[in-house]
């Protein structure tokens, strides 16, 4: 018999939480895979958020932190500059990364923390109950902007991706989505170079993943799916913000 | 015995930090103690040890988190509002048990206040402003010798209990220039850190640093570990010092600075035939509860004073000890005012007059 597929060992055995169709199990997956490949499961250190992923902490099977809201890149920093040799990382959602802890997150970036960053843009508060978040698209309803979020009230939504790489501690960051096979390869090797880089000491690195959030969207996983790929990638454009790597070459 | 060395306050218990085996600081700039992330700046990385300079309080007390839940010995040193950013992160590291050293210089408040010494953060440091039921050990020095003792003793304390360790001064004692020995300090027996986060390295399971729970009575009985825990902290860490109590009829309570001048006042009254002793705490959590309320059951005692600089907060922890027993004066100087010799003397008197009335 050949094993065609299993899981990885960067994840425990416990059951997932997330709801049907959510983009959260499919971003632990590419990066517990990441772990597995790089023999990093017994040496990383992976720091959760406040928000849909606040379990995470169960399901990677490295040693994790859950940290308070918005925290994570200072609990990372802290951990790899007391453990310079080891993989960290920080997973976070929108309303932990570009609002409550927008202050962390720039200063991570900008001192160039060799650490990497999975930021989970799901357009909204998960866990709350779908409030609105810094990455709302003008026009999305949720339960703070019932009749849309208008820019007179909010302001345009926030690209951290683009926003970040203004910042010479930024080595690598991309943006990316699961929405199908092809993309989710894309998101995968993008986690293992930021992640490599990382390693190399290139700097901060950090992966934007855009996911879907089905329950607070009000959409089924498919209608999710497009509905992502239709209005939240045209405001959010895919691929490359930042490469040093590429940069030097050039 | 060891020879005496001239320090500036914030600079020895910054050294005292380095010698007690600080591996990392992390701290934001704030007068009056600004000198203690400036000495770290230049020191800890002279002994290979990590410093950073924090963009925020908030961001502070999660490097300690970070580091702390990692297994290495961390600090931060802050001043009155500073440390209030830190609340809800003393919350998280309480919650998650892990052990780390916040010193306080107090300043005058509320707000931005003065820099100069104060005490007004005592319900900050004891009661805290923080969610959840929690309670740190607070060592109150009186003087720069106890100070660097007592901080070289705090990361022991930390990383028994697992639980942040306060160190609560006022700015003058951070300020001042005095002589110090550096002895040796008692090195507690301490278990190995087998629960950090800081990579498996083998391990079978994975260590998580965290504070949540789903089921209530999980929460329930996680908060009723930490009460047994808080209990053995009361037990073991209570610390004071009596200072001629014995056959006082008026007994001075004060900590810190205050302490220092009532010092001062019990010596120029007993001089002139005055009873007056002096209790200081030297833990204001846990407070010396039992040993106060019995100098307040003492016959000769008839009043007691409580002195501190604030409009009044030990004074709470005074009540609750003495029960009643014996009738309580205050005195306090406010927004980085010191009571002077003068002052507290005054009072001294006042009281005796009460007394015989
Ligand atoms: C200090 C603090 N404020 C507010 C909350 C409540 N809270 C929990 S999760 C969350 C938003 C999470 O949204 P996001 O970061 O986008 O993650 P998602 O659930 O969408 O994955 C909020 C506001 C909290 N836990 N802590
Ligand atoms: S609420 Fe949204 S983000 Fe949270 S698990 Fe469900 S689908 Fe995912
Ligand atoms: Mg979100």
């Amino acid at each position: 018999m050949t094993v065609v597929y299993q899981k990885s060992k960067g994840l425990t055995d416990v059951e997932l939480h997330y709801c049907p169709g959510c983009h959260h199990g499919i971003a632990h997956k590419l990066i517990a895979e990441t772990l597995e490949e790089m023999n990093a499961i017994d040496t990383a250190v992976g720091v959760c958020p406040v928000g849909c992923s606040v379990f995470a902490d169960k399901y990677f099977s490295c040693d994790m932190f859950n940290a308070a809201h918005g925290r994570a890149p200072a609990v990372a920093t802290a951990i790899k500059r007391t453990h310079p040799d080891q993989p960290v990382f920080t997973y976070q959602g929108d309303g932990d990364l570009a609002s409550i802890g927008a202050a962390e997150i720039v200063h991570a970036a900008a001192r160039g923390e060799k650490i990497t960053t999975i930021f989970i843009n799901n357009a909204i508060y998960g866990m709350t109950g779908g409030q609105m978040a810094p990455t709302t698209l003008i026009g999305q309803k949720t339960t703070t902007s019932p009749l849309g979020r208008t820019v007179e009230q909010a302001g345009m939504p926030m690209r951290m991706a683009e926003m970040l790489s203004t910042l010479d501690g930024v080595a690598y960051a991309e943006r990316v989505c699961l929405t199908d096979i092809p993309n989710l390869n894309k998101a995968k090797k993008a986690i293992k170079k930021a992640f490599q880089l990382q390693m190399e000491g290139a700097g901060f690195t950090f992966v934007e993943i855009l996911s879907t959030c089905p329950t607070n969207w009000g959409f089924s996983p498919l209608d999710a799916n497009k509905w992502l790929k239709e209005n939240m990638v045209p405001y959010y454009p895919l691929g490359v913000v930042k490469d040093v790597t590429k940069e030097v070459a050039k | 015995m060891a020879k005496k060395e001239l320090w500036k306050g914030n600079e020895a218990m910054a050294e005292a930090a380095i010698r007690a085996g600080c591996d990392a600081y992390f701290g934001y700039p704030i007068t009056p103690q600004s000198e203690i992330p400036e000495y770290m700046s230049l020191h800890m990385p002279q002994e290979g040890r990590v410093f950073l300079q924090a963009e925020s309080e908030v961001a502070t007390i999660n490097y300690l988190y970070g580091a702390g839940g990692s297994g290495k010995r961390v600090m931060t040193s802050s001043s009155s509002l500073g440390v209030s950013l830190m609340q809800e992160g003393l919350s998280w590291l309480s919650g998650a048990e892990v052990p780390c050293v916040l010193l306080n210089c107090m300043r005058g408040g509320p707000g931005l206040g003065t820099i100069q010494p104060g005490q007004a953060d005592y319900y900050q440091m004891t009661r805290g402003g923080a969610s959840g039921d929690h309670h740190f050990v607070c060592l109150a020095p009186g003087n720069m010798q106890e100070a660097v003792d007592m901080i070289q003793e705090s990361f022991d304390i930390a990383d028994q209990y697992r639980n942040p360790c306060l160190i609560v001064v006022d700015g003058l004692i951070g300020q001042m220039m005095e002589p110090i020995e550096w002895h040796e300090v008692k090195k507690r027996d301490l278990p190995p850190k087998t629960w950090a986060a800081d990579g498996r390295k083998g391990r079978a399971e994975h260590n998580v640093i965290k504070t949540i729970f789903v089921e209530p009575e999980d929460d329930n009985e996680f908060n009723e570990h930490l009460a047994r825990k808080f209990e053995e902290m009361k037990k073991n860490e209570v610390r004071y010092e009596k200072t001629q109590c014995d056959d006082a009829e008026i007994v001075i309570v004060a900590y810190g600075t205050p302490a220092r001048v009532s010092l001062s006042v019990v010596r120029k009254l007993r001089a002139q035939g005055v009873k007056v002793g002096l209790f200081r705490p030297q833990t204001i959590w846990p407070y010396p509860e039992e040993a106060l309320h019995e100098v307040a059951a003492q016959d000769s005692v008839k009043r007691i004073l409580c002195v501190e600089m604030s409009e009044g907060q030990m004074i709470d922890d005074v009540r609750l000890s003495v029960e009643g027993q014996k009738p309580i004066d205050f005195y306090g100087k406010a927004g980085g005012v010191v009571p002077t010799v003068e002052e507290i003397a005054e009072q001294v008197e006042k009281a005796v007059k009460e007394a015989v009335r």
